[in-house]
């Protein structure tokens, strides 16, 4: 089996999605040019999105989306002891990401009240990354998934080598870019303190990084947070931006 | 009591199908809805406008375009914010380019293998390269617009309240107009393999809930309307939807004029069929799709129509903004205390997003009204006629069990979405 001009093993690769937008998912179905070739690499066994047919003996499994109730709670632990493998597949597995906007309040009574009014419903009182419940192998950054860097990832997994992230931020590839810095602009940007690797995909559609792919290497937060205040942000809409994918220690 | 083998296969999120019939007589007749929910609109709140859309794209990977312009367009319409004619044509691209991905999407990865008796699309990809190779095709021109024009083709990051950060390049658009015109052939195909088919042969009379277009087919805002005459304006949308909750599903539920309603491609065809571009007019005519269709099945044809209709109006709307200045906006948004609403055609129906907001332009309440979820009722509803039709016609239970299957992927349902 070969997959561009290497020869492989072929690893049976399951995907689950929990709760999200599975839009991860999506990128792998939407690497058009590539979908065939990838298909090859891994034998696909489990990908809810496409498949009916489920088969439950695989050795990497993908899991997209963060965890919020018991059943799933239960459900991935049941994962982990059959996959030799578990990779965490984008930000809201990562991190918790978006969903754990919920987290911010501590009245979950009032959160269930907000959406569903008198309604019962069951959810855990706090949403939870995949590495809070159990051992992660892999991660992989972005919400949505940056679809090269699965490919590499995967191949890297598939072959047995070292996956490198890269570690400096977005910034690095936003100036290669040569674009205006946001900050010029009188916008906040992430770029300082996010992980690159996605081609500094916002500030060069001409919009903020908002942190999707989460923290670059030793990010220097206190210094970046007391040059966003120079630039004239407030505390308020520094915490917007560091919120959101729930990816940064404050 | 949620096992993994309960997650129905093939649609966006978690639904079973729970369906007993004992001796040719309905015994139970569900379709659920088990995805937890995410509360997003709790976690909306003193949110800046600035994020908001950027995080309820968050609810739904395939229909971020969609959510995204719903979003926006409720906070201009909150802050009284007029958008340019420029920034209207390319949301129209955007929303026809994120219709024609999802469509393939459903079309071909989820609807023909059912069609075909198979288990996915990966047995087709074997037995037939060339239909594999279209629909990839297809979704990538789709997908190329939409990342060329959005940023991104999930999650866009160009679209803001006020109008684009960016337009696109006009040689990266020639490039595009050139690909989608070299896609005609494809779609040509794809209506050649639906012809083939056997679409399963039921109705069920219902009523159609879509935005009413006035000199375009429909994508964004407007006036609601109802195939039973209910007509309100985009603020009113409460009062097309009438949501409920049901012990037998996690996800709210909607009426109208009857105890249910649907959406979707087949629900903005019934309602709006003479705004359809006269090349999608002609594959109705092919396949005998007429306003008003009450065979559900038709869903599937009244998606590929909807194909057809993207594909020509975009080339349309190519040629104008190809003569366009297309340097960016000066967009400069003054918040105000208020609230707003936003409607737009998602690719599986109508779609309203409500943002309320303070002085500052922090949201102070949300609401999201999603397609699936007002179909919902509607899907019970023919599930039950369905399974009381084909065991008076001789049916054995699992083949009745196949058909409501069937049933359920032809409304597309999306249940990150529902269930957000
Ligand atoms: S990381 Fe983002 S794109 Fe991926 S599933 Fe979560 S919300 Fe969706
Ligand atoms: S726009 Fe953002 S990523 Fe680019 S240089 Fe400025 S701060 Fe860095
Ligand atoms: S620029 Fe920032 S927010 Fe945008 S994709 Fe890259 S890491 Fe994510």
């Amino acid at each position: 089996m070969q997959y561009l001009g290497v020869e492989l093993i072929k690893p049976k690769a399951a995907f689950f999605d929990f709760s999200c937008c599975e839009g991860c998912q999506l990128q792998i179905a939407n690497n058009e040019n590539k979908l065939l070739d990838f298909i090859s690499l891994v034998e696909v066994v489990n990908f809810r999105e496409i498949l009916t047919e489920r088969n439950n003996d695989y050795d990497i499994a993908f899991i997209e989306g963060s965890i919020t109730r018991k059943d799933e709670i239960d459900r991935l632990k049941k994962i982990r002891e059959k996959a030799k493998i578990l990779v965490a597949f984008g930000t809201c597995a990562s991190f918790g990401g978006i969903n754990k906007l919920k987290n911010k309040f501590k009245d979950i009574e009032w959160v269930k009240k907000e959406v569903y009014g008198n309604c019962p419903i069951e959810t855990n009182d706090k949403v939870m990354a995949v590495n809070e419940v159990v051992k992660v192998d892999f991660y992989i950054y972005g919400c949505p998934v940056n679809k090269s860097e699965v490919e590499a990832i995967v191949q890297s997994i598939a072959l047995g080598r070292e996956f490198r992230y890269l570690k400096h931020p977005v910034c690095f590839r936003c100036k290669e870019k040569q674009n205006i810095c946001l900050y010029e602009m009188g916008k906040i940007c992430m770029g300082p303190l996010t992980r690159a690797g996605c081609g500094a995909r916002c500030p060069s559609n001409g919009n903020s990084c908002i942190g999707c792919r989460g923290p670059a290497e030793e990010p220097n937060i206190e210094f970046m947070k007391t040059i966003m205040i120079k630039n004239g942000f407030t505390e308020r809409q520094i915490r917007d931006k560091f919120e959101l994918f729930s990816a940064f220690k404050e | 009591m949620h096992n993994e083998k309960d997650y129905l296969t093939r649609v966006e999120g978690h639904g079973t199908i729970d369906i007993k019939v004992r001796n040719g007589r309905i015994k139970k007749a569900e379709w659920q809805v088990i995805e937890t929910p995410r509360f997003f609109e709790a976690m909306m709140v003193d949110k800046h406008f600035d994020d908001v859309s950027l995080i309820v794209s968050r609810i739904c990977g395939i229909c971020s375009i969609a959510h995204s312009t719903a979003s926006i367009r409720a906070t201009e319409n909150a802050f009284d914010v007029k958008i340019s004619g420029k920034t209207e044509l390319f949301r129209r691209i955007l929303m026809n380019a994120e219709t024609l991905q999802s469509h393939i999407l459903h079309l071909y990865f989820l609807a023909l293998p059912d069609f075909l008796g198979e288990g996915s699309i990966f047995p087709i990809i074997t037995k037939n390269k060339n239909a594999a190779e279209i629909a990839l095709r297809l979704k990538k021109i789709a997908n190329d617009m939409c990342d060329v024009i959005g940023g991104r083709n999930t999650h866009p990051m160009t679209m803001v309240v006020g109008g684009f950060t960016k337009f696109p390049s006009k040689e990266s658009l020639l490039i595009l107009q050139k690909d989608l015109l070299n896609s005609v052939p494809d779609l040509i195909e794809t209506s050649k393999i639906f012809m083939s088919l056997k679409i399963p042969d039921f109705e069920r009379e219902t009523e159609f809930v879509s935005l009413k277009g006035e000199n375009n087919y429909p994508w964004i805002g407007g006036q609601l309307m109802s195939s039973d005459g209910v007509l309100k304006p985009e603020s009113e949308y409460k009062k097309m939807t009438n949501e409920f909750m049901s012990d037998w599903s996690t996800s709210k539920l909607a009426k109208l004029s009857r105890d249910s309603f649907a959406v979707g491609s087949l629900a903005r065809i019934n309602n709006n069929f003479n705004l359809l571009h006269p090349k999608a007019k002609e594959i109705c005519e092919n396949f005998k799709l007429k306003a008003i269709c009450y065979n559900p099945f038709m869903n599937n044809i009244a998606q590929l129509v909807e194909c057809f209709h993207a594909v020509y109006e975009t080339l349309e709307l190519f040629e104008k903004v190809l003569n366009m200045d297309l340097s960016p906006e000066d967009i400069k948004i003054k918040p105000k205390k208020g609230k707003g609403v936003g409607a737009v055609e998602a690719p599986r129906g109508i779609l309203y997003h409500c943002n309320e907001y303070n002085e500052e332009g922090r949201i102070v309440h949300c609401d999201f009204i999603i397609p699936t979820g007002q179909n919902h009722a509607n899907i019970r509803e023919d599930l039950n006629k369905l399974v009381k039709d084909y065991s008076k016609k001789g049916y054995s239970d699992s083949e009745i069990e196949l058909l409501c299957q069937m049933l359920v992927r032809s409304y597309d349902p999306c249940i990150s979405c529902s269930v957000h």
